[in-house]
C-alpha cells in the first residue's frame, strides 16, 4: 500500500473520510453561528458572552475547532503536495513543500490553542 | 527512483488548455480554501474581542464599521459561502449524483450561480 508520511491519517481513504466528515460539521457549526447571528439582530454584549458560556455552544465549537484544524491541514496537504513538486518548483522542491507544510502545521497548531484560549479563557 | 529518469516528459501542460468551467469551479474551491486558512486568523481575532469584555465588544463594533473592516469580512464571508457550496457540491457527487459530463457543468454552473447569490445577500446584511 502506498502510505506517505506527512498526509494526515497515512492514507488516502482516511483523510478522505476525515476531510468530509469535518466538512459537515464545519458546514453544521457555520449554520449555527449565522442563524444565531441572524436572529439577533440588534445583539448585546451580554447575550453574546452568554451564548458561547453555554456548555452545549462551548463544546459544538470545540468540534468545529478540531475539525477545522483536521480539514485545513488535508487540504493545505493536498494543495502543496499537487503544486510544490520537482517539476513545477525544480530540485529544492521537497526542502520547500517540507518547510511550506511545517509552517502551515504550526499555524494550524496555534490556531487551535488559541481557539481554546478563547473559549475557555472569558 | 534513482535509476528512473527525472526528465521524463510530461503529457499534458495544462498551462496551454483553455479548461472547462468544471476546472474553474475546482481550483477556486483550492483558492478559496487557502484564502480562508488565512481568514481564520480573522474571524478568530474577531471572536477574542467580542468575548473578552464589554469594552472591547464596544471597540470591535466600532473598528468594524469602516469600509476596510466591511470589506475584509465579507471577501471572508464570500470566500466561507463559495468553499461551503463547493463542498456541498462535492458530497452530493460522492452520493454518484451529476458525477456524468453534462452533470459535472450543470453541477459547477450552479455552485458559482449560488454563491454569487449568497455572496451577494451577505453583502447586504453586512452593509
Amino acid at each position: 500500500m502506498v502510505t506517505s508520511i506527512t498526509s494526515f491519517g497515512r492514507s488516502g481513504v482516511s483523510d478522505w473520510l476525515v476531510q468530509r466528515a469535518s466538512a459537515v460539521v464545519l458546514l453544521a457549526y457555520t449554520l449555527f453561528i449565522f442563524g444565531f447571528l441572524w436572529l439577533h439582530p440588534s445583539l448585546t454584549f451580554q447575550d453574546w458572552q452568554a451564548f458561547f458560556a453555554n456548555g452545549a455552544v462551548k463544546v459544538f465549537s470545540l468540534l468545529a475547532l478540531l475539525s477545522l484544524c483536521a480539514h485545513a491541514w488535508i487540504g493545505l496537504w493536498s494543495v502543496t503536495t499537487d503544486y510544490l513538486t520537482t517539476r513545477l518548483m525544480g530540485a529544492k522542491a521537497t526542502a520547500i513543500r517540507l518547510a511550506v507544510q511545517l509552517a502551515c502545521a504550526l499555524v494550524t497548531f496555534i490556531y487551535f490553542v488559541w481557539g481554546i484560549q478563547i473559549l475557555w479563557g472569558f | 527512483m534513482s535509476n528512473v529518469s527525472k526528465e521524463r516528459p510530461v503529457n499534458l501542460d495544462i498551462g496551454t488548455f483553455k479548461l472547462p468551467i468544471t476546472s474553474y469551479v475546482s481550483i477556486l474551491h483550492r483558492v478559496s480554501g487557502v484564502f480562508l486558512f488565512a481568514g481564520t486568523g480573522l474571524l478568530l481575532w474577531l471572536l477574542a474581542n467580542s468575548l473578552q469584555s464589554a469594552q472591547s465588544y464596544a471597540e470591535l463594533q466600532e473598528s468594524l464599521s469602516s469600509v476596510v473592516a466591511k470589506l475584509a469580512i465579507w471577501l471572508v464571508l464570500a470566500a466561507l459561502i463559495y468553499h461551503s457550496v463547493a463542498g456541498v457540491r462535492h458530497l452530493i457527487m460522492d452520493m454518484g449524483i451529476g458525477e456524468d459530463l453534462e452533470g459535472g457543468v450543470l453541477g459547477a454552473q450552479f455552485t458559482l450561480v449560488c454563491s454569487i447569490i449568497l455572496a451577494l445577500l451577505a453583502g447586504v446584511w453586512i452593509w
